[in-house]
């Protein structure tokens, strides 16, 4: 995201200081999907915070993230039907298929990994949601195939 | 206000108003143990560590946040508050590596000695362990997240006495961890390499940079000569890793240790200081009277100096283009000294023993090597240098004391009171006198700028010229001071900085204490060395001037530019 973009959010917090620090992030990875090194010395000047400090509240929240999503973004259910139905065992296969941990982005820039509270499809839990799309039951001895129809996809 | 009595373990005590229980204990001689508690700044109650039992309620409370009250009744050592505290230490070290054997700080942990103290004899949580890679991209120091107990301690000290905040908490829950912006490493980050976080760290999860080991392989080849420098503070701070009474000085008997040890040369630091004075001094007053640019700042504190190139670049001009003691002896020693001697630069391998972890920076910034020699080849900082006199098997007590070496062997008491704040400051107003008026110094010590206070300020008058000087340590403290000149509200001609509070005799390389008895100690040993001698002026050390006879021409001359002066450039970091 260009420097301007981001100036032009910070220009709507004024003279604000540590308390919109929350709202201003918010707003930034709105814009642009993440919080890149620049954005966060940009927001850490505009507010007189240090960027360790503004990366040590960043990354108390789980709604931060701070590489680009991949081009297959896998939001991972983490809400209480799909937790039953086996949704912890579902994101550790994800985790080791891709050696990814949530909230990063592969090397490659092809896949990036989020847990999600219930996203609203308890009835076919545990579901993931790839892009959009859902995948609906799983097992986790499905992963390595789902992951390989989207490598397939990529190329 | 009068002052009122609490009764603490079955003795009445006095305690004044706003007094914690800690400290009323402490001051009883009743110590109790700490993990979070920092002298000096509002408490945070993160580890209860420190609770104690109110005799009534049964209540188990944190005694360093809790202010002492008329008539109050405490048991700090009562079976529950020692309970509580043994299942801390527990429940720490369940998420802990029993690294003690390998562990730097073996010997001087504090979560070793409480776990000692308590009686922790098994494990007896077994939580899961979190591991994280070591840090080790800061020249300077070496982190180690897995042996963090999450204290805060580094974080605060980097923050509030240091102006920095290079690390901070990162994640949450059983993921917390400290760290820099971004997971960087620590050189990338706006950390200066003080160190300060190494003293307040009570585990080996922060640590200096170990080098003893090219030293001792330097100090094993034949083909190499060795020479050592050791800076004005270690001589005083150095004996209370071996038992001996803090602040006495021992730079004889280091002397003899070194040279058992195998060491070739031995020059003080003290001298190159002396140098520094002279050249200091003098670009005072060439800027005197060109007319600036003021206020003229000190350079020989490495982290102040990377601090001001990545928070204050606008001062890149301000700051003296003098090359640090070390940098400066390491450069006479390297680029003429070899040559007097017939040695090949190439065979000579220069070992700098100093307080402070950022000269292991500074030996490597520009400027700092002839071609492809270094002029400093290794920095150790006081305790990498204690570890190797024990490897060495060598009894400080027992050693006789040795004079060090020729042609740089002498040195005034002004190069020796750099090692605490203000003495650099009283160095140079020494010389500049004299360079100016011709004449010595009616007093020679500037005793405003002595002591521990965070800015210090003075008026000096040379001539009909009235010099406005400041001492700062901490750079918290330099951050205020620079602040009030930005803003025009305060305007100086000189100004000294250092990185540590109190300058090098509390730098991060020296051995641990939390005492300030014995940081004052040091301080002191410094000033009567200083009281004693016979030679109190850089400018009457008769081997330095000697030096600037045969080489060096005058102060401030061409030779003197190319080998002992540097420069400074803003500096893009994670900041
Ligand atoms: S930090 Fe302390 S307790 Fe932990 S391994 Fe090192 S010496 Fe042992
Ligand atoms: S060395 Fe100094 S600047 Fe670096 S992290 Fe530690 S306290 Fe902060
Ligand atoms: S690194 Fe050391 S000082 Fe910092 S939080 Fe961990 S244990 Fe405390
Ligand atoms: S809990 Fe997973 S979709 Fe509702
Ligand atoms: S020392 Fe009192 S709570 Fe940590």
């Amino acid at each position: 995201m260009s420097v301007e973009k981001i100036n032009e959010i910070l220009n709507q917090y004024p003279e604000a200081g540590r308390d919109k620090l929350i709202p201003v992030l918010q707003d930034v990875q709105g814009e642009e999907g993440y919080l890149s090194k620049e954005s966060v010395r940009l927001i850490g000047r505009h507010l007189n915070l240090p960027t360790s400090k503004i990366y040590g509240v960043a990354t108390f929240y789980n709604q931060f993230r701070f590489e680009p999503m991949g081009k297959f973004h896998i939001q991972v259910c983490r809400g209480t039907a799909c937790h039953v139905k086996g949704s912890l065992p579902v994101l550790e296969a994800l985790t080791k298929e891709l050696e990814l941990q949530p909230g990063r982005t592969t090397k490659d820039g092809l896949f990036s990994l989020e847990i999600v509270a219930c996203i609203g499809a308890c009835g076919l839990a545990p579901v993931i949601a790839v892009n959009g799309e859902f995948h609906a039951r799983l097992e986790s001895d499905q992963i390595p195939e789902i992951i390989e129809s989207y490598r397939k996809k990529a190329v | 206000m009068e002052n009122m009595k609490v009764t603490i373990n079955n003795r009445v005590l006095e305690a004044s108003h706003g007094e914690t229980v800690l400290s009323v204990a402490s001051r009883a001689g009743i110590s109790i143990p700490t993990l979070c508690h920092m002298e000096g700044l509002p408490p945070t109650g993160a580890c209860r560590m420190c609770v104690v039992e109110e005799i009534g309620s049964g209540n188990l409370i944190p005694s360093c946040s809790l202010p002492a009250y008329d008539g109050m009744d405490i048991k700090t050592h009562s079976p529950k508050a020692l309970n509580a505290r043994r299942t801390i230490v527990e429940l720490l070290l369940a998420n802990h590596p029993d690294d003690c054997l390998y562990c730097i700080r073996n010997g001087t942990c504090t979560l070793q000695d409480y776990s000692e103290e308590l009686g922790v004899r098994q494990r007896r949580y077994n939580g899961e362990r979190s591991t994280y890679d070591l840090d080790v991209s800061s020249p300077s120091l070496v982190r180690d997240p897995d042996k963090c107990i999450l204290c805060g301690k580094c974080v605060r000290v980097c923050e509030e006495i240091q102006g920095v905040s290079a690390i901070d908490f990162v994640g949450r829950g059983s993921a917390t961890h400290i760290g820099c912006a971004f997971e960087e490493g620590l050189n990338v980050s706006s950390c200066i390499n003080c160190g300060q976080c190494i003293m307040v760290c009570p585990t080996g999860a922060l640590a200096e940079k170990d080098e003893t080991a090219r030293v001792i392989s330097a100090l094993r080849d034949p083909d190499i000569t060795v020479v050592a420098q050791h800076a004005p503070a270690i001589s005083v701070t150095i004996a209370e890793d071996f038992g001996i009474k803090p602040g006495t000085d021992i730079v004889d008997r280091m002397n003899g240790a070194m040279r058992r040890m195998g060491f070739d040369y031995i020059f003080p630091t003290s001298f190159g200081a002396d140098l520094t004075v002279i050249e200091e001094a003098n670009e005072l007053v060439q800027r005197v009277t060109s007319g600036g640019p003021f206020p003229m700042f000190t350079s020989c504190s490495p982290g102040w100096v990377k601090f001001m190139e990545q928070f204050y670049p606008e001062l890149v001009d301000n700051v003296s283009s003098c090359k640090s003691p070390q940098q400066m002896l390491g450069a006479v020693v390297k680029r003429i000294w070899t040559r007097d001697k017939k040695l090949d630069p190439k065979k000579v391998f220069h070992v700098s023993i100093m307080p402070c972890t950022a000269k292991k920076f500074e030996c490597d910034r520009p400027g700092m090597r002839d071609g492809t020699v270094r002029d400093v080849d290794v920095v150790l900082t006081t305790r990498e240098f204690d570890r190797m006199i024990k490897m060495f098997g060598i009894d400080l007590e027992q050693v006789e004391g040795e004079p060090a070496d020729n042609p740089y062997g002498e040195r005034s008491s002004a190069g020796k009171i750099f090692g605490a704040s203000g003495g650099v400051m009283e160095a140079a107003v020494r010389t500049a006198f004299h360079m100016i008026t011709g004449d010595e110094l009616p007093n020679l010590e500037v005793k405003d700028v002595r002591g521990f206070e965070g800015i210090k300020e003075t008026e000096v008058k040379i001539g009909d010229l009235v010099v406005k000087a400041a001492v700062v340590s901490g750079l918290g403290n330099a951050r205020k001071l620079i602040d009030s000149i930005l803003s025009g509200e305060k305007s100086y001609h000189f100004i000294e900085v250092m990185t540590c509070p109190g300058g090098c005799i509390a730098g991060g390389g020296q051995p641990f204490t939390s005492d300030p008895k014995v940081i004052r100690s040091r301080m002191m040993a410094l000033y009567s060395i200083d009281s004693a001698a016979p030679v109190r002026t850089a400018h009457s050390n008769a081997s330095l001037m000697k030096l600037y006879e045969d080489h060096l021409e005058k102060p401030g001359s061409h030779k003197a530019h190319e080998m002992l002066h540097t420069s400074y450039a803003e500096r893009e970091v994670l900041k």
